[in-house]
């Protein structure tokens, strides 16, 4: 069993974040496969002004999710994405990865 | 997320309730379970789901676990737990400090955790220790220790781990067994507390503590021990 406590105080952000008007997406790891390096229910907090909490991938494809989330805010309508870490990206960002991962994304209504 | 789920889910978490937020991954619609009503077949995975401590993917929908924190509680307000308490909180554990004796276990030494000073047997029957529950002993003391082991050992706590050497955990052992604790009972005591990383300093200790607790929790052969 991995660490699944990160997705906790995302939470508690995102809330905090709303109510300081910010308007939010909020991207969930649903599943893996391989050495992806966060589990199953990690999530990636991003706001319309640019900010960003927690992880998705510890840092592969924060960019690409965040992007997503900015669309996702703009039409409200949920994404699910598949991503592949390559080996050669993973040693690029410093990470032992080389997984794939399914993300959900959805804006924070 | 509707931001009222968002909401009813952080309470949930504040009131350490078990819930499970499911997500139906085709049109984002979310019941957060058991306070909303899911298909059978979910239900049977969302109970998975929080007895595992791990989320699931069934039948189209994506099943988030959340529980209530792992506690763990520390019997001897004592040095040693002064440097585990402060490092134990970053790893998820909702912390308890038990020790009657009011000059130790103070708001000023342990901040932030929850202290109790009753004796240790009426603490830990209050406390309840349950499978995600971890219970160390620190005074070196038997009249604070003893009690505190007795209560754990009847517990289904995930980690029972008392400090003292070895020549010290004999003499534990030959009391609790009149205590009436079976060798099998006996042996889920891990003493010498902690992993064997040679610790001398509190803070290592206290690190070998948490190394220990955590490869219990996530059964990594580490917390294996050899019958002695």
């Amino acid at each position: 069993m991995r660490d699944r406590v990160v997705s906790e105080d995302i939470l508690s952000t995102a809330a905090e974040w709303r109510r300081a008007g910010e308007t939010l997406a909020l991207a969930t790891v649903v599943e893996t496969w391989g050495s992806s390096p966060r589990p199953a229910g990690s999530m990636l907090l991003v706001s319309k002004s640019g900010k960003l909490a927690g992880s998705v991938s510890g840092g592969c494809i924060e960019g690409a999710v965040a992007q997503i989330g900015q669309r996702v805010m703009e039409t409200g309508a949920p994404e699910l994405h598949d991503f592949g870490i390559s080996d050669e990206r993973a040693w690029e960002v410093g990470l032992a990865c080389g997984g794939k991962l399914k993300v959900f994304v959805e804006k924070l209504a | 997320m509707k931001a009222a789920t968002l909401e009813r889910l952080l309470a949930a978490r504040a009131a350490k309730r078990a819930v499970v937020l499911a997500t139906k991954l085709d049109d984002g619609t979310q019941a957060l379970w058991p306070d909303e009503a899911l298909p059978p077949a979910l239900v049977a995975a969302a109970e998975e789901a929080l007895r595992d401590d791990e989320a699931k993917n069934q039948d189209g929908w994506f099943l988030a676990p959340h529980n209530p924190p792992l506690r763990l509680i520390v019997v001897g307000a004592v040095h040693v737990a002064q440097s585990l308490v402060p490092m134990a909180l970053p790893l998820g554990f909702a912390v308890t400090v038990v020790d009657p004796r009011r000059a130790f276990a103070t708001d000023a030494r342990f901040p932030g955790v929850t202290l109790n000073h009753e004796w240790p047997d009426d603490a830990m029957k209050e406390l309840a220790p349950d499978a995600r529950t971890a219970v160390v002993t620190l005074t070196h003391d038997p009249k604070l220790d003893d009690p505190a082991l007795d209560v754990a050992l009847r517990s289904g706590a995930f980690y029972i781990g008392a400090l003292g050497s070895r020549r010290t955990h004999a003499k534990r052992v030959a009391r609790l067994t009149e205590l009436g604790h079976g060798p099998d009972a006996i042996a889920r005591i891990r003493a010498p507390i902690g992993l064997d990383i040679e610790a001398v300093t509190a803070p290592e200790i206290a690190l070998s503590i948490l190394a220990e607790i955590v490869a219990a929790r996530r059964g990594s052969k580490l917390a294996q021990r050899l019958a002695a």
